[in-house]
């Protein structure tokens, strides 16, 4: 083959040639690491929710259903039962207001909407500051836990709410605080809009409430 | 030039990060920590040897005209298995590293490399040349991130020995330059005192 003046089909062909033998890498490679990397991302959404919920002996993964809220955003929730009682509900939240972005929250409640614990599932804040919402990096967020918003008003105390700001992450604290609450309300709507003993993995929307 | 040559280059001579200031990109961005430098570098050393090797095995059959998009075609699915790979195996690492792991595909450095040396040389020297920039890459972000970690966390490899928290700055994109303006000045001085005989 002439490398300094190829023909076009010469070229056409390389090209094909070398993108099919790619593409059939990356095939078999994918092929090999997908049970291992789905493995990997269901352990680490077992262990998640295990952590923000009461001790349960049910499968809260495979038992999620949505729940639509106010502002028609839909939200996973995550029942937790013992011995068939409902303990609790792990609702995964979000809040767009981030420093850097999307912050995702999923928060443990007890039945009685009070907050059991609450832990980051993705953010992209500023290392040193933001990212101190994380229970590895700080007991910050610890605050939340055992509080019902009923009477701890889920706001920055620069808003006039409850809550103590991390120092110098004013923002990510409110975008922490504002998926809590957004997951609270949700919730809420959810518990007085459905009869609690009709929870049972079926998929429910609960009437939009303000 | 000796293998031996070939291979040590990288290391400071032709530093890809601190002489020949490539792939600044993950340079400043990932290197909070050392281990994210660490990471970051030998993940880029794959990267860079793999294609180094592929691209000097295959250079006789690729027409001049269509080098540059079946070099980046290689590169991109080495990437993409090392992200599979990565994402399975060490998953905490995947999540620190985040978007500049498919972000190697348009690092100049795995490219320069590849247009500078892998396509006028063998696959023995290419991989040599290879591991000798991936390694002095690594070496430079494991350094730089070292550093930004110890100044801005008080912490080393994860390791906390100063209570509370560093200096703020070395952590975001200012520390990075500076931190990084210092290495490659360090990096300047200690070439002259090695390489003077030479010369």
């Amino acid at each position: 083959m002439d490398k300094k003046n190829p023909t076009l089909l010469s070229m056409v062909l390389v090209l094909l040639g070398i993108a099919l033998v790619c593409s059939a890498g990356v095939a078999a490679v994918y092929n090999a690491t997908k049970p291992v990397i789905d493995n990997a991302r269901q352990t680490k959404k077992v262990k998640t929710v295990s952590k923000v919920l009461p001790q349960f002996d049910n499968s809260p993964i495979d038992e999620a259903f949505t729940i639509v809220s106010a502002d028609n955003d839909s939200l996973l929730c995550y029942p937790a039962k013992s011995n068939g009682e409902t303990v609790g509900y792990a609702v995964s939240s979000f809040s767009n207001k981030g420093y850097g972005g999307k912050i995702e929250v999923l928060v443990g409640f007890l039945p009685d909407g009070t907050i059991f614990n609450t832990e980051v599932v993705s953010l992209n804040e500023t290392p040193g500051l933001g990212d101190k919402c994380q229970k590895s990096k700080s007991n910050w967020a610890e605050r939340f836990n055992g509080k019902n918003p009923e009477s701890y008003k889920l706001a920055v105390t620069k808003d006039g709410g409850d809550v103590d700001a991390i120092t110098a992450a004013t923002i990510t604290s409110r975008a922490y605080t504002g998926a809590v609450e957004l997951a609270y309300k949700t919730f809420m709507g959810y518990i007085k809009g459905a009869k609690p003993e009709a929870v049972s993995g079926a998929t429910q929307q609960a009437e939009p409430q303000n | 030039m000796s293998k031996f040559q070939i291979f040590s280059k990288g290391i400071l001579k032709e530093n890809p990060a601190l002489v020949l200031i490539l792939g600044m990109c993950p340079t400043l961005g990932v290197t909070t920590s050392a281990i994210n430098g660490l990471g970051m570098g030998v993940a880029t050393m794959f990267v860079v040897v793999l294609s180094n090797i592929i691209i000097s095995l295959i250079k006789n059959i690729i027409p001049n005209n269509v080098h540059i998009p079946a070099y980046i075609v290689v590169i991109a699915s080495l990437v993409t298995i090392l992200q599979l790979v990565m994402e399975a195996y060490v998953p905490a690492l995947y999540d620190s590293l985040g978007l500049f792991i498919p972000l190697i595909v348009v690092n100049c450095l795995v490219l320069g490399r590849a247009e500078a040396f892998a396509n006028k040389n063998n696959a023995i020297d290419s991989a040599l040349d290879g591991l000798g920039m991936g390694l002095g890459f690594t070496l430079a972000l494991t350094v730089l991130g070292a550093a930004r970690e110890m100044l801005g966390s008080g912490s080393i490899f994860g390791l906390k020995f100063i209570e509370g928290d560093g200096i703020i700055g070395f952590v975001l994109a200012p520390g990075a330059f500076l931190v990084l303006g210092l290495l490659i000045a360090g990096a300047n001085l200690l070439s002259k005192k090695i390489y003077k005989k030479e010369e």
